[in-house]
């Protein structure tokens, strides 16, 4: 057994970095929590007299605000569309890259990865623009196949489709690397056995890859949910939450709220509506994970 | 279907998604180099007629894009070699040093990982508006000191220097700050250069805390300056696509030039379930 360490090189060490992470992390967690339970707003903002405690008040004004319910069914909209779709254009791709057929594989892996590294920010400007109705590069390309035009950004009903697809488009390549690497570590020899006695490609894909990938799946499954419910810059930057609210995230609505309106109690109540609410989605993952062992 | 049906097939569909992942990027390249309204034309046209620098010029004179450059650039940087050395310091003590409540203190960290950071971001940015920090370089660089998967990635990495190394070095009479600098840096090199990767494109590409806690417009990093270009500029496409070329290019040079850390990095960081 080691000795322990003196306390001096403990400070040392340890003393940034928990200090850093309790002041501005687990403090404003507390903080921010109690706040919830404030009227926190311009007011108090300037003096602290106007701040008053008001139970439970910001939670219930949530459930009766329409716009929250906006929020979160477009929230959930994106998470339970473009999650999957991301996760599942991630493992198609890994199988794709992991073929034999396939030359160059590293060329491919960096193109595919491009969009992930890329700022946020900027390639939702670019997409803005490949979205434009009249001389946007999609509806031209579609065009050719005789569909459309669409008026992407501009219809309630495809703004947030049209935000998925660059939503999958950027992220895809990130869950893709750690698929690669799954799909590597199956013995290829279950392959074999299962060619041998007669399974077709589907049945070794159904009984082989997605089994030995569940681990892998539900790793990544959790990571992009929790990723997805944070949208914002995304409707930020391209639709401002519109047309008629269709792409109002939860955290736009509560940056919207927070930092436009400086309605700080609700705000952070909103903060913890969704804290809860991929707490949530992160359990019943791994409940269904457990359940299909 | 024959062997070579499938591989055309197979090769066929990795192309088409590599023109769809590489396309957007070709014509924001491309347009940027456009006259002011070519690239708002039907058909839409892909080349320029001529290419020409306007936009560049505009953006680096009338627009101030050095200052937001500079803003980005310092901000990143400093972010990334500060945590870089707190995180180290601190992932190098969860990893060898022996100290009461150390794995209590490790796991509710990473427990603590599941609180999205939205939640923190009112009262942090109260806290520093108090303390006189917002609109400077410190409101992004406090915050930004530690990460709590930083000091995690370091650890796992530090695990597997061999305790006799530190034992030997403090025979020699090495105190802990010189075994730190002198043994455990240049051995964790790797995990740093991928770590040190994580944090300057995280930091670099970051929009919400950034907006949230710059609204002096001469301290926007690019990303900020961007967003809100776009609201005065939104039909001058040429010149936003020269704006985003110039906010992408870093990161894809750093990217480039350390791909192999970066993959690495996605690697470690999943094998933690």
């Amino acid at each position: 057994m080691k000795s322990k360490t003196k306390f001096s090189a403990l400070l040392l060490f340890l003393g940034p970095s928990l200090g850093v992470i309790t002041l501005f992390f687990f403090i404003p967690v507390i903080a921010a929590f109690s706040l919830s339970f404030s009227d926190f707003d311009i007011y108090s903002l300037g003096s602290w007299e106007y701040l008053r405690f008001v139970g439970l008040k910001n939670y219930i004004d949530l459930i009766n605000d329409p716009l929250f319910w906006t929020a979160l069914k477009n929230t959930f909209y994106f998470v339970l569309l473009g999650g999957p779709l991301s996760v599942g254009v991630s493992l198609g791709t890994a199988m794709l890259l992991n073929s034999k057929y396939i030359r160059w594989k590293g060329m491919f892996r960096l193109i595919y990865f491009l969009p992930v590294v890329t700022t946020l920010v900027a390639v939702s400007i670019v997409w803005r623009y490949i979205y434009h109705p009249r001389f946007g590069l999609l509806n031209y390309v579609l065009s050719f196949v005789g569909i459309g035009p669409f008026d992407w950004l501009g219809d309630p009903n495809l703004a947030m489709p049209a935000i998925i697809i660059m939503a999958v488009w950027k992220n895809f390549g990130y869950n893709m690397i750690i698929f690669i690497a799954g799909l590597q570590n199956i013995p290829e020899e279950l392959y074999e056995a299962a060619s041998i006695e007669g399974a077709s490609g589907w049945q070794r894909f159904r009984n082989i890859t997605i089994p030995m990938l569940a681990p892998t799946t539900l790793f990544i499954s959790v990571i992009t949910m929790i990723g997805y419910f944070q949208l914002f810059a995304e409707p930020y930057i391209m639709t401002q939450g519109g047309p008629l609210n269709s792409t109002l995230s939860i955290v736009y609505y509560m940056y919207q709220e927070g930092f436009r309106w400086w309605n700080i109690g609700y705000s952070t109540a909103l903060a913890f509506m969704l804290f809860i609410i991929i707490l949530i989605g992160t359990l019943i993952q791994f409940k269904v994970q457990k359940i299909d062992e | 279907m024959s062997e070579r049906l499938k591989k055309i097939l197979v090769i066929l569909t990795a192309t088409i998604i590599a023109v769809m992942s590489l396309m957007p990027f070709v014509w924001m390249v491309f347009a940027s180099f456009m006259k002011s309204g070519e690239a708002n034309v039907y058909p839409p046209k892909l080349f320029p007629d001529e290419f020409v620098l306007t936009h560049y010029i505009t953006l680096f004179t009338r627009l101030n894009l050095t200052g937001y450059l500079i803003n980005s650039i310092v901000i990143s940087v400093g972010v990334t070699f500060i945590s870089l050395i707190i995180n180290s310091m601190s992932g190098y003590a969860f990893a060898k040093m022996a100290f009461s409540g150390k794995k209590q203190i490790f796991n509710s960290l990473l427990s603590a990982m599941v609180i999205p950071g939205q939640v923190t971001m009112l009262p942090v940015f109260l806290m520093l508006k108090y303390m006189g920090f917002i609109n400077t370089y410190w409101a992004i660089l406090i915050p930004g000191m530690a990460s709590i998967f930083g000091i995690f990635l370091i650890k796992q990495y530090a695990l597997s220097i061999p305790d006799s190394l530190i034992e030997a070095a403090r025979m020699d009479g090495g105190t802990e700050i010189q075994i730190y600098w002198k043994v455990i840096l240049p051995l964790c090199k790797p995990i740093l250069v991928t770590l040190g990767i994580f944090t300057f494109m995280g930091t670099w590409n970051d929009f919400l805390w950034p907006l949230i806690v710059m609204t002096d417009s001469s301290m926007y990093t690019l990303p900020v300056a961007l967003a809100n270009l776009m609201g005065e500029h939104t039909q001058d496409t040429e010149l936003m696509m020269a704006g985003s070329v110039i906010t992408i290019i870093p990161v894809i040079i750093v990217f480039l030039a350390l791909q192999k850390y970066y993959i690495k990095g996605i690697m470690l960081g999943s094998v933690k379930g």
